[in-house]
């Protein structure tokens, strides 16, 4: 009994050790803008940074037409994932979607663009 | 004439076949569709008004610009068509129309399309339409569980769920199982209504992290939370059956951090009833005190939440002979009668970090005391069993790589240390303690679209169960819009108390046999069972309303059983290792449709198919309907300005027959034949809520006036071999009213 409690202690002390090691660059948060309308935008979008390496949490909401991303940044930028946005079709921030890109989308996703 | 005529309509034909169309759906940004939205293109005559299902078709003329109106939502202009069918135009809500505020009514019981399991929440709201009051009779309205009539001897409900008793149901409180050992059978009645914030149901195999114990399902209760709760609520009830409840809860928020709540629950039921002068109460007198004090810590800038909460039960109950007096009689073969005097002290800590920066990522631990002493006995037959549990959870939270990828790992450790003694026919004690420590790891793979699965196993080393690996594997499809199939596998073992699971068959002239095998579960071995099950649901629209129809099939193959046999004879129970086969296989078809406005009907059909090979060969499980029908409805009238309404709910129940066990080596005149009648039962409710403040409510249970006809065999001579008030199948109180108020200050 008591070695079972001995055990128990010394592997919740290493469980909490283990994670003890976080550097700050490696969870950066961002906030990108992000043009879209419904659902499916949601689903496309988030597909398309989850696809990137190095996106650890991507989060759009069409109320604020924002991708929230944590990023390591040692490994991708926000860059990145504009650019990989934009290819899907999504005007963002820096990068905008090309018109050919833009007109590929599934008629309930064609957001109004805005002017350039 | 003629050929005019002919000519014309060849003219008409052409031009309508030359004309071009433009076709699509206008619809708000949930995708809701906007009937009678209005269409049409700029600075023309050309228009139309779309349907109840916001579809329109309109001639297409090029060059011009379509716009797309709609009442509280910005005039949309369209000048490029990339294709000119089925579009779906999705209009803004207008921003100054922001103060209007829309109220949708959420259902009070949810079923989601992207939750792993096949979950249902059910919220307060749901609790409040059960007539009174405890955990146990919150699931009357309910299709995936199936509420017991209570029996004269505890007066509480047992539950099952897909056919199969509470004992293999993992019941827990915020994720620490609490409803175990000896609190197994009435541990349900032990947590007031009032309490309980929401209750998830989950059915089939459940997730590792909340141990290895659970076979057919989990419930898990979440308490209100003091930083959510009211300054004051009060809540009085009162029935026919002489029952009285109090519940109140006085709150307070210290500071932005702190907050405290103190919840206070009182019963007891006065006066003695006999319905059907059997000589015997129908349900027992009784008393209870629960008094729960919570505390929770908040600090959002630091992710840490906690909770710390201590409690104390106490809860009496007697019956037996009307005329029962447990001073005098106690003991004695005068008259028949039954006290179960229950304790209960339990503390619990938990504590919970999201790192800041990371917020998929999280470690939370939870440790729980608790002490349980039950003393009873019912006739010349004794029960007293103590349990003294700790329990601690640590769960690690993160993903790999991105959230697509998440994973929990973690230990637990539960340590119970049982008193037990048993006076039946000869004295007995199984004083034990078990511990186990476990390890586990479950992965969950969701691709954020349309398909999900999560993974999960733990490593266990028990005292008396040994090392033993416990797998379970959760998958969700969505095929369609609105479609859902689920499938689950899991494997689940535990050491069933044989005594404090069956104790109501105490209140019989049954003696317990044990066939020893040289295990370590009361001589016996442990159960262990596998739980496999599929379900589909799709929502859909019938006639402009909300729909959803659900299948789900599930089956628990036992790998051993503790078999507790009633058909050896009326004279004994036998506990036995099972040698064959037992299964439960469970069917259940359920829709859900919004008939009208404010109005829900929910209707449920089971098929229960549960067999077990007893040593007198396979047997339907006894009292159990093979067939069951539950529909229930529930109207509430549009809310006014203070938030006044009316609210009106039905259940019927409809229960198709049930086998009886064995009951032919009693007399005649106490002997039962081998299956019950199939019957119905009508429970229903009306509650007028003349604020968000004050309601008060009336209702009604067993309104078709069911009664069991027989309740206690042998009921003229309770010391006799032929006594037996265990065969409970319908009720045994007709027909109950009851009435109760709730005030709350906000």
């Amino acid at each position: 009994m008591k070695n079972l409690v001995l055990v128990f202690l010394a592997l919740v002390g290493f469980a909490f050790t283990s994670n003890a090691q976080e550097k700050k660059k490696k969870n950066a948060k961002h906030d990108i803008e992000v043009l879209g309308n419904c659902d499916m935008c949601k689903k496309r979008i988030e597909k398309a940074a989850y696809a990137i390496k190095g996106v650890k949490s991507a989060e759009w909401h069409s109320e604020d037409q924002t991708l929230h991303v944590i990023i390591d940044e040692n490994k991708t930028s926000t860059t990145v994932i504009c650019e990989a946005v934009a290819k899907v079709g999504h005007d963002t921030g820096e990068v905008r979607a090309t018109d050919e890109d833009y007109a590929a989308l599934h008629t309930c996703c064609v957001y109004e663009r805005k002017a350039e | 004439m003629k050929n005019y005529i002919l000519l014309f309509f060849c003219v008409l034909f052409q031009y309508t076949q030359a004309q071009e169309t433009i076709s699509g759906k206008v619809v708000d940004k949930n995708n809701k569709p906007l009937e009678f939205a209005l269409i049409s293109w700029k600075d023309t005559e050309i228009g139309a008004e779309a349907d109840a299902q916001g579809n329109f078709t309109l001639e297409f003329v090029p060059d011009a610009i379509l716009q797309v109106s709609y009442v509280g939502f910005e005039l949309m202009e369209i000048s490029t068509f990339p294709n000119k069918e089925n579009l779906i135009i999705t209009l803004k809500s207008e921003q100054a129309l922001d103060e209007l505020v829309i109220k949708t009514t959420r259902k009070s019981t949810t079923r989601s399309h992207t939750s792993n399991t096949n979950t249902m929440t059910m919220n307060s709201a749901e609790l409040l339409k059960a007539a009174c009051c405890n955990l146990a009779e919150s699931f009357e309205t309910n299709p995936a569980i199936d509420v017991n009539f209570s029996d004269a001897i505890s007066g509480s409900k047992q539950i099952k769920m897909l056919g199969l008793t509470s004992p293999y149901i993992l019941i827990a409180e915020e994720n620490i199982p609490t409803v175990r050992g000896a609190s197994q059978a009435y541990g349900l009645s032990f947590v007031p209504g009032t309490w309980v914030e929401s209750i998830q149901v989950t059915k089939g195999a459940g997730s590792v992290v909340n141990g290895f114990e659970s076979i057919s399902g989990q419930i898990n209760t979440e308490l209100i939370k003091p930083a959510n709760d009211i300054p004051f609520y009060l809540n009085l009830f009162g029935s026919t059956d002489s029952r009285f409840e109090v519940n109140t809860h006085l709150n307070h928020k210290l500071n932005d951090k702190w907050s405290s709540t103190l919840f206070v629950h009182g019963n007891a039921r006065v006066s003695k009833n006999d319905m059907n002068h059997d000589g015997f109460l129908d349900n027992p007198l009784g008393s209870q005190i629960n008094v729960m004090n919570r505390w929770q810590y908040i600090d959002q800038e630091n992710g840490l939440v906690a909770f710390l909460s201590a409690r104390y039960m106490k809860d009496e109950k007697q019956t037996g002979e009307v005329d029962f007096d447990k001073k005098r009689d106690k003991g004695t073969t005068n008259l028949w009668g039954s006290e179960i005097n229950t304790e209960k002290f339990d503390a619990n800590a938990k504590i919970g970090y999201v790192f800041p920066d990371m917020p998929f990522q999280s470690i939370g631990w939870q440790n729980s005391f608790s002490y349980h002493n039950q003393k009873s006995y019912f006739g010349l037959n004794e029960y007293n069993i103590s349990q003294r549990s700790f329990y601690s959870n640590l769960i690690f939270s993160s993903i790999i790589s991105n959230t697509l990828h998440k994973f929990s790992t973690g230990l637990n450790f539960v340590y119970d240390n049982y008193g037990e003694d048993v006076f039946n026919y000869t004295a007995q004690n199984y004083d034990r303690t078990d511990n186990s420590v476990g390890a586990f790891f479950e992965y969950t793979y969701d691709n954020a679209d349309n398909f999900a699965l999560v993974l999960g196993g733990r490593v266990d080393n028990s005292n008396r169960l040994g090392l033993f690996v416990t797998p379970r594997l959760h998958l969700r499809y969505n095929p369609w819009e609105d479609a859902v199939i689920r499938a689950s596998v899991g494997r689940g073992k535990r050491i069933a108390n044989i005594f404090a699971e069956n104790q109501y068959l105490f209140a019989s002239s049954r003696q317990f046999n044990i066939n020893y095998a040289d295990g370590k579960a009361y001589h016996m071995d442990p159960e262990i069972a596998w739980n496999y099950g599929v379900s589909f649901s799709q929502g859909f629209h019938f006639l402009g309303k909300k729909a959803e129809i659900g299948f789900d099939f599930y089956r628990t193959d036992f790998q051993n059983q503790i078999v507790v046999d009633l058909d050896q004879s009326a004279r004994t129970v036998d506990f036995y290792n099972l040698d064959g086969k037992s299964y439960a296989n469970s069917f259940q078809v359920d829709l859900s449709y919004n008939l009208a406005k404010h109005l829900n009907l929910r209707a449920a059909y089971k098929y229960y198919d549960i067999k077990t090979t007893y040593k007198s060969g396979n047997l339907e499980r006894p009292l159990q309907a093979k067939n069951r029908v539950f529909v229930n409805l529930e109207y509430q009238t549009h809310e006014t300005d203070k938030g006044g309404s009316w609210k009106f709910d039905a259940t019927w129940n409809w229960l198709g027959k049930q086998r009886l066990p064995y009951t032919g080596d009693n007399l005649a005149q106490n002997q039962l034949g081998q299956n019950t009648n199939p019957f119905s039962t009508i429970n229903a409710q009306v509650t007028k809520i003349f604020s968000d403040r004050f309601e008060i409510y009336v209702g009604g249970e067993n309104m078709t006036n069911y009664q069991q006809n027989r309740v206690i065999l042998g009921a003229d001579d309770p010391f006799g071999s032929n006594f037996d008030s265990t065969m409970i199948y319908a009720p045994i109180f007709g027909q109950m009213y009851y009435a109760g108020l709730r005030f709350k200050i906000k």
